[in-house]
């Protein structure tokens, strides 16, 4: 191996600007602006922005750089865009941070934010098994601190709690296969895995591997049947957290797990595109692709809580995610990466709209977003666009996203394996999915409102991220290449 | 002609206005509303008097959009979709007007309605199938709120209806033209690289695509088994909306099939041309016979849709030349008698008496109360029932004749369709209009009298006379459109489907 620190400290250049701004909040907010309550939350918040604008564009500046420090880090096309786009995603959630009135300790809030998001760079750049568990570690350590934040509600804590246990379950089981791996090929790296295993071929070991490490990928991608911690993190978690376990988290997670599949395990990749079928991991993808479209969407019907409802709905586009990945190693990240991006900024403006309507009041019940037209037309004009969006409806990014992956699937073998079929079911199901989105449009845009609802005030920094947010899936769905055109 | 693409963005770009000024004064969003419909409508009628005639489409826009997938921002023309174009600008002009009365945040209304019409213009021009499924997608989503917010008797079922039934269709569009695309190697998402996909696939999967696209396209024409939505939702929606759905959003389903599933496989067609015609039949009979028996007064319209959007089918799964263009006719014909109805029925009648039970009607000397309205929806009910004279007429009758060439017995079924649609309309029209009210009719009929129902206002007189004046003018001069038509079908991508007949 050999140690080229110069070359690690320019690649790692984003990590170092999240890791000094989180520092940076912690130790201005202990000596200075603890003590001065009302501006805390702004300092907080300020800080948090500026240092993540700064590491997202040391991300997508730093170029592509190949393999770093002996092929710990791997600097693709792929590393840049996930790791400016997990940035982003974070700078979106992070303006619904809610005031000190209702979360207290803002400034930790903020710099708990800040490590996660290095825990998903890390995990888009990790090309090491060791490497890899450690950011996925440090991404769900500082999400279960954030999913059980506010102090003042217990469904916060049941979030973090659940959180946790199914996480440290995945944790565990990730851990067991990559020993199992380690074990096997006597090394970490991942081209070097993939060199050994094809050397070898497939042994029963390697299967058991291979199991263990789907069940953590099933988790971090909240697919069934791995995905029950997700309605009950997605209701009670604040605003901002939620945001970001839906999003970035989702985005670093399937980069870091198509990277490990088809990067490391491309000689058990197995069939499942045409007939027959061979043993492998692509079919059981396909197999929890399958079972997350049918539990996410049928799941969702039966909803009357907005947040459980994007749960359930988040399960099915995993499903769709998991699609994305069979083809990825065959016709090109693009369709994937494209489609959890997006998903991600729709998904963070949902968790947006809701975080910003709650500081008017509880939001749980789709009836509580009754009348958002008359209450807050920006807030109801956005909310429009994510769920259309999530819903699939051109010409916003999420039916491009769709398509895309779509595409990619059928383009490996057309109907002649189940994986075509399962696009099909895909594509039936999204018109069941259409029913529940339309159920919240719904209420926000036809329900008059019920009595005595205030206007909603949204604050300047949610309003701007919101609008972000909702220009980037127009502008996207308009000019798909953009990011398409990328890999 | 180059102008036409034109008509998208502006109809877009009046929605966006009409939501900003609709928040401040409704007046401007009518305003705004009325001359965004007139100028698109201008712009095809500039196209319409400047087009030449010719097989196979006329381009005017071809952009890259999507490289990666082969997708081009195509739009283009020919005479089909020029008498559809048309057809959008009058029923939507038409359609603005009887909802004049919207006072109901009427900038949302106006933004909605002129996006939806925005989508249709789009479908109507592309050239590529994919660009063709965005817009018509697009169109999707208006249509639910228009029914949701604005409509009336069981409204948010009847949206959710319309929405789900329109999205599952499309749903089925999609996933055919992707098996057709990425099983068959295409180099992109244009017509003739989908044909040439398809036609290297083997024949079962050239049926499964060609019954997918079709299948979903049909849904959204009316086709019989899920034709259900359509009354449903079109009696529910608000009056301009009705309108511009069976007048217009229906077409475009038909368009679907004819310009997108038809040419995809001449070998599969074969083997489900027969199922296609009888669909249709039993769609034209059944609906008729629904339509017979219904005490909403709307309903009779809805499903009298449903049986004349059969014919269009049935014109389609004839496929030979006369038959085809009597069946373009006929969406032209039907866009305008729909619309006719539709704003008799629910702006003139509905909103004066509040009813539209026909046992209540028939209380009420309507032809005495609103002569307008009675004159307007007799005349609209015999270009309905196809007599001579009115656009109906020239259009049922290329259709039955370009049938029978195919198969009599077909036409035969069919024009048992035309008997029934004589029989509703005929008895609408007595029931609602002039039962008999003799003296002992007198005394319930009092209360109505003594509160005289509102004079019939200006913009309902014009856009009655607009709709009544493209009917009779079709129908004296049908050729108008027909020789737009006839030569667009000989491009070689409708070649090979149109085979045999004589043109």
């Amino acid at each position: 191996m050999n140690a080229d620190f110069a070359g690690l400290v320019q690649a790692l250049r984003p990590e170092a600007h999240l890791v000094i701004g989180a520092l940076l909040i912690l130790a201005i907010d202990m000596v200075w602006a603890r003590h001065r309550p009302a501006n805390r939350h702004h300092v907080a918040l300020a800080l948090g922005l500026i240092s993540l604008l700064m590491a997202g564009y040391a991300a997508a500046t730093g170029g592509t750089r190949g393999a770093v420090y002996g092929g710990i880090f791997l600097l693709d096309p792929l590393s840049v865009a996930t790791r400016t786009g997990v940035i982003l995603l974070a700078v979106l959630a992070l303006p619904l941070l809610p005031d000190s009135r209702r979360l207290r300790h803002p400034a930790e809030f903020t710099a708990i934010l800040l490590f996660a998001t290095t825990g998903f760079t890390l995990m888009a750049a990790a090309n090491n098994l060791l490497v890899a568990f450690l950011a996925l570690e440090l991404a769900s350590l500082s999400l279960y601190v954030l999913a059980g934040f506010d102090k003042t509600s217990p469904a916060s804590a049941e979030a973090g709690l659940k959180y946790f246990l199914f996480g440290g379950m995945a944790a565990a089981f990730l851990l067991f296969g990559f020993s199992l791996l380690y074990g096997l090929t006597s090394t970490l790296r991942l081209d070097l895995i993939a060199a050994q295993l094809a050397q070898q071929g497939p042994t029963p070991l390697l299967f058991v591997a291979l199991v263990m490490v789907l069940v953590a990928f099933g988790f971090k991608a909240a697919a069934a049947p791995f995905h029950l911690w997700a309605p009950d993190v997605y209701e009670g978690a604040p605003a901002p957290a939620a945001a970001l376990i839906a999003s970035a988290s989702k985005l670093a997670g399937l980069v870091l797990f198509t990277r490990l599949l088809w990067g490391g395990l491309d000689s058990a990749v197995g069939t499942v595109a045409h007939g027959p079928i061979t043993v492998g991991w692509a079919p059981v993808v396909a197999l929890i692709a399958g079972a997350s479209l049918l539990l996410g969407n049928i799941g969702a019907l039966a909803q009357s809580n907005v947040r459980r409802l994007l749960a359930y709905s988040a399960i099915a586009h995993a499903g769709a995610l998991l699609l994305g990945v069979i083809a990825a190693g065959r016709t090109g990240v693009g369709p994937l990466f494209y489609y959890a991006a997006t998903y991600g900024l729709a998904t963070v403006g949902a968790f947006g709209v809701i975080g910003a309507l709650e500081s008017a009041g509880r939001v749980q019940q789709l009836t509580d977003l009754a009348g958002l037209y008359k209450r807050s037309p920006l807030l109801a004009g956005c909310l429009a666009i994510f769920v259309l969006s999530l819903a699939g409806i051109p010409p916003l990014a999420g039916f491009f996203g769709k398509f895309a992956v779509f595409t990619s699937v059928l383009q490996l073998g057309g109907l002649s394996g189940p994986v075509g079929w399962l696009v099909i079911l895909a594509i039936a199901l999204s018109a069941v999915a259409l029913y529940y989105y339309l159920l919240i449009l719904k209420q926000a845009l036809v329900a008059t409102p019920a009595e005595n609802t205030p206007p909603v005030r949204v604050t300047l920094p949610a309003a701007i991220a919101l609008l972000v947010a909702a220009g980037l899936i127009v502008a996207l769905g308009l000019w798909p290449s953009a990011v398409l055109g990328l890999f | 002609m180059n102008a036409l693409p034109c008509t998208i963005y502006v109809s877009f770009t009046g929605a966006l206005l009409a939501l900003v000024l609709g928040s401040r004064s409704a007046m401007a969003a009518r305003v705004v509303a009325l001359l965004t419909a007139l100028t698109a409508w201008g712009i095809t009628l500039a196209a319409a008097t400047s087009f030449v005639p010719m097989a196979g489409l006329q381009e005017l826009v071809n952009v890259p959009w999507i490289p990666e997938f082969g997708i081009h921002y195509h739009l283009a023309v020919d005479g089909i979709s020029l008498t559809l174009l048309v057809l959008t600008g009058l029923a939507a002009t038409a359609g603005i007007l009887f909802s004049w009365n919207i006072t109901e945040r009427t900038g949302e209304f106006f933004a909605l309605y002129l996006a939806l019409i925005g989508g249709v213009y789009g479908v109507f021009l592309s050239a590529d199938a994919f660009v063709l499924f965005v817009f018509y997608e697009i169109a999707i989503v208006p249509k639910y709120f228009l029914i949701a917010k604005w409509g009336s008797t069981n409204r948010e079922y009847g949206a959710m209806k319309l929405v789900l039934y329109s999205f599952a269709g499309s749903a089925l569009v999609l996933a055919g033209l992707l098996w057709a695309y990425a099983a068959g190697h295409a180099t992109g998402f244009g017509f003739t690289e989908l044909v040439a996909a398809t036609g290297r696939l083997d024949l079962t999967s050239q049926t499964g695509i060609l019954a997918l696209v079709f299948l979903g396209f049909a849904t959204l024409a009316g086709m019989f088994p899920m034709h259900t939505w359509a009354p449903t939702g079109h009696v529910a929606a608000p009056t301009g909306a009705s309108m511009l759905l069976a007048g217009v959003v229906m077409k475009l389903g038909a368009y679907g099939c004819l310009r997108v599933a038809l040419p995809l496989s001449p070998a599969a067609f074969v083997l489900l041309q027969p199922w296609i015609a009888w669909l249709a039949i039993i769609g034209i009979i059944y609906a008729g016979f629904v339509a017979l028996v219904q005490d909403d007064f709307k309903f009779v319209i809805g499903y009298s849709s449903v049986s004349h959007m059969g014919f269009v089918l049935l014109g389609l799964a004839a496929a030979n030349p006369v038959a085809v263009s009597g069946a373009v006719l006929q969406m032209f014909s039907h866009g305008v008698i729909a619309g006719l109805l539709f704003a008799v029925v629910g702006r003139m009648v509905y909103e004066r008496t509040h009813t539209r039970q026909l046992a209540d009607l028939r209380a009420l000397p309507l032809h005495r109360l609103l002569p307008f309205a009675a004159v307007v929806f007799v005349l609209a009910g015999l270009a309905s029932m196809g007599l001579p004279g009115f656009s109906g007429f020239p259009a049922e009758l290329t259709i039955l004749i370009g049938t029978w060439q195919a198969r009599p017995l077909w036409a035969l079924a069919a024009a048992a369709g035309v008997l029934i649609a004589a029989a509703f309309t005929l008895r609408v029209i007595a029931v609602a209009f002039f039962s008999r009210t003799g003296p002992e009719r007198e005394v319930p009929v009092a209360p109505a009298a003594s509160h005289p129902l509102a004079p019939i206002t200006w913009p309902e007189k014009v856009g009655a006379l607009l709709l009544l004046g493209a009917t009779i003018y079709l129908g004296l001069s049908p050729d108008t459109l027909l020789d737009w038509i006839r030569p667009a079908l000989q491009s070689p991508a409708f070649h090979a489907i149109l085979s045999g007949g004589a043109s």
